[in-house]
């Protein structure tokens, strides 16, 4: 191939999934020199439209920012609110809250897990790995009653109390989702194709990840200690026993590695919390909203969520600023991304899981003719890498 | 309906549009192709390009720096090709209508065969919703 640079834009429209979002990839031959990236596809304007709606229906606008990360959201912001009141919820409905966001930390890691399978290759892992969801939003649907977007959050407390014949089920589940995790941390333990598709493969450094501000698993994988779980408590965290994961490297093998440990700590997690529950109150009453500001923060499954609030004692907030861990992780491609070739870049862009998305159509220019590759070539590209290696490796 | 409209309906080829949306009926529609629900078993299929499209399932709340892709993407699409709003969202632009940067809802911009509320709707009531829109097509 020659060695003239190309442009090959990924996106705004994919095939396969999720949000639209703008790469383009300057490439020289196969190597990835350098990455654009536009977003604002899913420009809805929620910080605006929450200053015209009252305090109780921000929560649910909020919920709707992110459909994974619907719990992280409303969570964050009636911390804020909360820090605002100066009230703290009483335990139980700590505890449902950790219930409820572990669980949506499951569900994002093995809907991540999946996505993450299908890009290298490997359809078995996606299969799988959302096979192993279903159980997962099977017990949403029992405690909340819906599969996503749970509205369980509210300020001063929870929504809805958990049914003590219900402990049973959570804990089944959880017990039964063990072995499935068992399966694919073998998987991606001890498969070679695995192995050589994503160790060393768009590598991260702990110093890049410093500069990026990267936050969640897409630093913690590059050996940062960061989570606002252990850093600043909120809930109650402090109370039970878990453990940060984090790994060195910084590449694809260990973004997933964090991850799929990440889902273990959380099982541990839900546990605790279950056996902890006690009958008692699940909301303290809030009459009304004084002047004030007040911030929230929590660990979403992709990083750290960031809400904070201005109240000048009507009954609509005045201000409402939002900051969501993927608009940091998504810029750390730039870094990621460079030097390695192009069929590693589905699965380099798809590692710090942005609600990556992409491909409508990907076109290489040149300046005498033009060849046009769609999105699916780009997944295409990279699966049929998997392919020849695993020929290599038999 | 014609005799293309019936053909169609013998296996569908679905593409999928995010137009805004917050990705949860996107993830209910990747749900189905996986084994719960698997709705390859009727040959309804999601594919990567849109030239091969006979169904399109929009989600999201058509803002303004989708809208103009959006309507690309329908000129692209080969006709007749069945239109289906999957969600509140798609349907009447649910809470985020008085946004600045919100457009107009689906209906005024192409003609919908199909809506399918919920927030998100349940992966049962899109294959309801598109069992529905085959009989209709059958009749």
């Amino acid at each position: 191939m020659s060695k003239e640079r190309k442009i090959i834009p990924i996106g705004p429209y994919h095939p396969l999934q999720e949000e639209p979002e703008f790469f383009r990839l300057i490439v020289e031959g196969e190597k990835v020199i350098d990455v654009d990236i536009e977003i604002g596809y899913n420009h809805r304007g929620i910080e605006k439209l929450s200053e015209t709606k009252h305090w109780d229906q921000v929560t649910f606008l909020v919920e709707r920012i992110c459909g994974i990360c619907s719990t992280s959201h409303p969570l964050a912001y009636v911390l804020a609110v909360e820090d605002l009141l100066g009230i703290k919820p009483p335990p139980r409905a700590s505890f449902i809250r950790m219930i409820i966001a572990e669980l949506e930390r499951i569900h994002s890691h093995l809907l991540w897990l999946g996505l993450a399978g299908h890009f290298i290759g490997y359809n078995t892992v996606w299969m799988w790995a959302w096979k192993a969801r279903e159980p997962v939003l099977d017990l949403f649907e029992l405690i909340t009653g819906n599969r996503n977007h749970y509205a369980m959050m509210k300020i001063g407390g929870v929504r809805r109390d958990i049914k003590e014949e219900d402990y049973s089920v959570i804990k089944k589940t959880i017990k039964e989702l063990y072995p499935q995790l068992d399966l694919f941390k073998k998987a991606v333990r001890d498969d070679p194709v695995i192995h050589k598709r994503t160790k060393g493969v768009g590598v991260l450094t702990k110093q890049e990840a410093i500069s990026y501000g990267v936050a969640g698993p897409t630093a913690r994988a590059s050996g940062l200690k960061i989570d606002v779980r252990r850093d600043e408590p909120y809930c109650l965290y402090e109370e039970i026993d878990w453990q940060v994961i984090t790994t060195e490297k910084g590449d694809v093998y260990d973004k997933i590695l964090v991850r799929v440990l990440e889902m273990y700590e959380s099982c541990r997690i839900i546990e605790q919390c279950v056996d902890r529950l006690k009958p008692g109150p699940i909301e303290v009453e809030v009459r009304e909203i004084p002047p004030g500001e007040g911030i929230g923060r929590a660990e979403a499954p992709r990083g750290e969520v960031f809400h904070y609030i201005r109240s000048d004692g009507t009954n609509q907030p005045v201000r409402h600023k939002v900051r969501a861990p993927s608009y940091m992780n998504v810029a750390s491609n730039k870094f990621a991304v460079k030097g390695y070739s192009i069929s590693d870049a589905a699965i380099t862009l798809a590692a710090v899981d942005p609600c990556y998305c992409c491909t409508e159509r990907a076109v290489a220019y040149n300046k005498n003719r033009e060849k046009i590759f769609t999105g699916q070539d780009l997944i295409k590209l990279s699966q049929e890498k998997t392919k020849k290696l695993e020929a290599e490796l038999k | 309906m014609g005799l293309k409209e019936k053909i169609l309906t013998k296996s569908l080829w679905v593409f999928h549009i995010s137009a805004g949306s917050c990705n949860n009926c996107d993830i209910e529609i990747l749900d189905l192709l996986t084994p719960r629900y698997d709705v390859e078993r009727f040959g309804i299929q999601l594919i990567g390009s849109i030239r091969h499209a006979d169904v399109l399932l929009i989600t999201g709340a058509m803002n303004k720096k989708s809208l103009k892709r959006l309507k690309k993407l329908y000129t692209q699409a080969p006709k007749p090709c069945f239109v289906v709003a999957v969600g509140s969202c798609t349907c009447s632009q649910q809470m985020f209508k008085p946004s600045y940067s919100m457009q107009a809802p689906l209906d005024e911009i192409i003609p919908v065969d199909l809506y399918i509320p919920g927030c998100p709707p349940k992966p049962e009531a899109i294959i309801s919703g598109i069992v529905k829109l085959i009989k209709k097509v059958n009749r």
